[in-house]
């Protein structure tokens, strides 16, 4: 009965590091970059619904401030602090990243200080019971919201213009772009759809009653990265599977009391460890590099 | 005047020695300084800090900079070092009789902390032959949290869990001046490297590894050496780390702290020693003034500040829009129109060294 508790857990937390890690894997697949500050966008989607809730009131209302909060951010960031970069060298770009990371989280530190912020009116208590197994209703909106976000992400990516579109520059950008495509339009569409994943994510987090400070996003932010690495990054399924895989391997972890104190060890030893049998991830193509 | 300086430091001799004799030029004035008791606590500080992050910054060069491999897990090995080396040397103070001073035991555990860390080092390099870019960049960063949450973890009479684990006190007088040596050391095994043989075998992996294979330079075996080299020396920065601070702290070395340590590398020019040396005793200078001017509620500027003046330095020396504007105020244009306009009549060597900057 624990064990399936711990699964089922396991599946929702999972959940959560899929959505954050599809924002990683898009834009890792689309713009070749690893945008260290995917993390940080999560902490201000946090800051923005607590904002929210103070003036309105309303979660419903508070998610889609942070959305629109979120993307907003996402595409001003891409615009002025990765799209001048644009072909420069990837460590360049990665440095930057790092350094947009560090100012957004100083500025929330600046504005908001540094004790946590409850925001107790999102937090979906109670749960329900088949026998003595006990689910939290934050649980299953959690399984719920991620089951609908990788469906419609899916359906977007393989039938939409959009969608199609992204996949033609993540596979070659060069023939893209001769195909007709705006590929800076279609970075910034990447940038946002990463950044909107990324607040939902903060909302699901923020169900389980976590508090928000300055460096939210940061602990979330590097697991998810790993995540997408786990399935292949820059594929799209394979971050599904990363981030559930994950989020399963932690919640068993957490069980299992000899364990529970070495789970972030765990996690990262599995990544080792994949990594060394599948040099691209689960899911990712290696790709032979020519002279 | 400038003719006769510019000559003074094309010389071979001071190309080669003159980063050494800078070095020791600060260790013999400032240990002078030390001893006869003028220098301040705060300046002894000042330069363990330097020291240290010149050593990692180093280091870390000949991973990002010469093998051009991408390493965010830095601070780990600097943790393994640290661990094992302050272990081994507040073990031995006891055994000894509680000695803190004993600089046998500052030199063994220096020693014991630099080879448990290079261990660590081939371990880890050992999957980087098979990983590329990213890939191997993420593994040592992982490496690097599972380092942290095991010391973390693992019961307190180990490694002293959350409380962290004391380390002897040295003298502070004459601690800075044992890590200016191992600054020496670390630039003596670098610098000789990247001379030899082995060295452009080193670099001509970064700049295209299929071509390096194929003309024969066995690729496996330099980046496991790369690796075990740096990870040695991030391990004896780690033992002064160790000796500096009283006590260690595994959430000193998160990866946040890699990160610093990579930012060191990248501003100071990618492959270049003393590029990293000179950002590397920047940065920390920098860092350890803003942490003492800006107190209280000015702490939380420091971080703003770094992170602009970060975002900023790489987007001006990279993007690739703004190339014609780097050509046109760049330092060494600027310099030889100052220096033009200081003489009023440009002599030859002012000539020479426009052209130069502008044929760059």
């Amino acid at each position: 009965m624990n064990f399936i508790t711990a699964l089922i857990n396991g599946l929702s937390a999972g959940g959560t590091y899929a959505i954050i890690a599809l924002g990683y894997t898009m834009v890792y697949g689309i713009a070749k970059m690893l945008n260290f500050a995917h993390g940080d966008i999560i902490m201000v989607g946090g800051y923005a619904m607590y904002l929210t809730l103070l003036a309105a009131g309303h979660p419903i209302l508070a998610l889609i401030a942070a959305i629109v909060c979120c993307v907003v951010l996402g595409v001003l960031v891409e615009r002025f602090a990765y799209k001048p970069l644009r072909g420069a060298s990837p460590l360049a770009v990665l440095i930057t990243a790092i350094g947009v990371s560090f100012l957004l989280q100083s500025v929330a530190q600046i504005a908001f200080g540094t004790s946590p912020k409850m925001l107790s009116a999102l937090k979906i208590g109670g749960f329900f019971s088949i026998g003595t197994l006990k689910i939290d209703y934050s649980t299953l909106v959690t399984l719920a919201v991620t089951v609908l976000v990788m469906t419609g992400l899916t359906v977007f990516v393989k039938y939409s213009k959009t969608g199609r579109a992204m996949v033609a520059v993540s596979e070659d950008r060069d023939a893209a772009l001769l195909m007709g495509i705006n590929t800076n339009a279609i970075i910034a569409v990447t940038f946002a759809i990463g950044s909107a994943l990324a607040a939902v994510a903060c909302y699901l987090m923020l169900t389980k009653g976590s508090s928000v400070t300055a460096t939210f996003g940061a602990m979330p932010g590097i697991k998810a990265f790993t995540a997408a690495v786990i399935g292949g990054i820059g594929s799209i399924p394979g971050a599904m599977l990363g981030g559930i895989l994950l989020g399963v391997v932690e919640s068993i972890s957490l069980s299992i009391p000899a364990l529970a104190p070495y789970t972030d060890a765990v996690e990262f030893a599995i990544l080792i460890v994949i990594l060394l049998v599948k040099p691209a991830g689960l899911l990712g193509k290696m790709r032979r590099e020519k002279v | 005047m400038s003719q006769k300086l510019a000559s003074f430091f094309k010389n071979p001799f001071w190309r080669r020695y003159g980063n050494y004799l800078a070095v020791l030029a600060v260790a013999v004035v400032f240990g002078a300084l030390s001893i006869s008791g003028v220098a301040t606590s705060a300046t002894q500080y000042l330069l363990e800090k330097i020291a240290i992050a010149v050593i990692l910054a180093v280091s870390l060069c000949m991973v990002v900079g010469f093998l051009g491999e991408l390493s965010l897990g830095h601070a780990g090995f600097m943790c393994v070092g640290a661990y094992a080396g302050g272990k081994i040397a507040s073990l031995l103070v006891e055994a000894m009789g509680g000695n803190q001073n004993n600089i046998l035991v500052l030199l063994l555990s220096l020693l014991v902390g630099g080879i448990v860390a290079a261990l660590f080092g081939f371990i880890i390099g050992l999957p980087a032959l098979r990983l590329r870019g990213d890939y191997l960049a993420i593994v040592t960063l992982a490496f690097g949290e599972i380092v942290r949450s095991v010391v973390m973890n693992v019961p307190a009479t180990l490694f002293g869990g959350t409380l962290g684990l004391e380390t002897p006190r040295f003298n502070k007088k004459y601690l800075f001046i044992f890590a200016l040596v191992m600054v020496i050391a670390c630039l003596a095994v670098a610098q000789n490297l990247m001379r030899s043989k082995h060295g452009r075998a080193i670099v001509s992996i970064k700049d295209n590894e299929i071509a390096a294979r194929a003309t024969g330079i066995d690729v496996t075996k330099y980046k496991l050496f790369v690796f075990t080299v740096s990870s040695f020396f991030a391990g004896i920065a780690g033992v002064l780390y160790s000796y500096s601070n009283y006590r260690l702290q595994s959430a000193n070395f998160d990866y946040n702290y890699s990160i610093e340590i990579l930012v060191m590398v990248v501003l100071g020019g990618m492959g270049s020693i003393n590029g990293s040396m000179i950002a590397a005793a920047l940065i920390t200078f920098l860092n350890i003034k803003l942490q003492t001017t800006l107190t209280g509620n000015l702490a939380v500027l420091q971080n703003f500040f770094y992170a602009i003046i970060l975002i900023i330095i790489v987007i001006y020396k990279n993007a690739p829009g703004l190339k014609t504007f780097r050509e046109k105020y760049n330092m060494n244009v600027l310099w030889s129109k100052l220096k033009a306009k200081l003489q009023k009549q440009p002599d030859t060597t002012n000539a020479d060294a426009k052209e130069g900057a502008e044929n760059e």
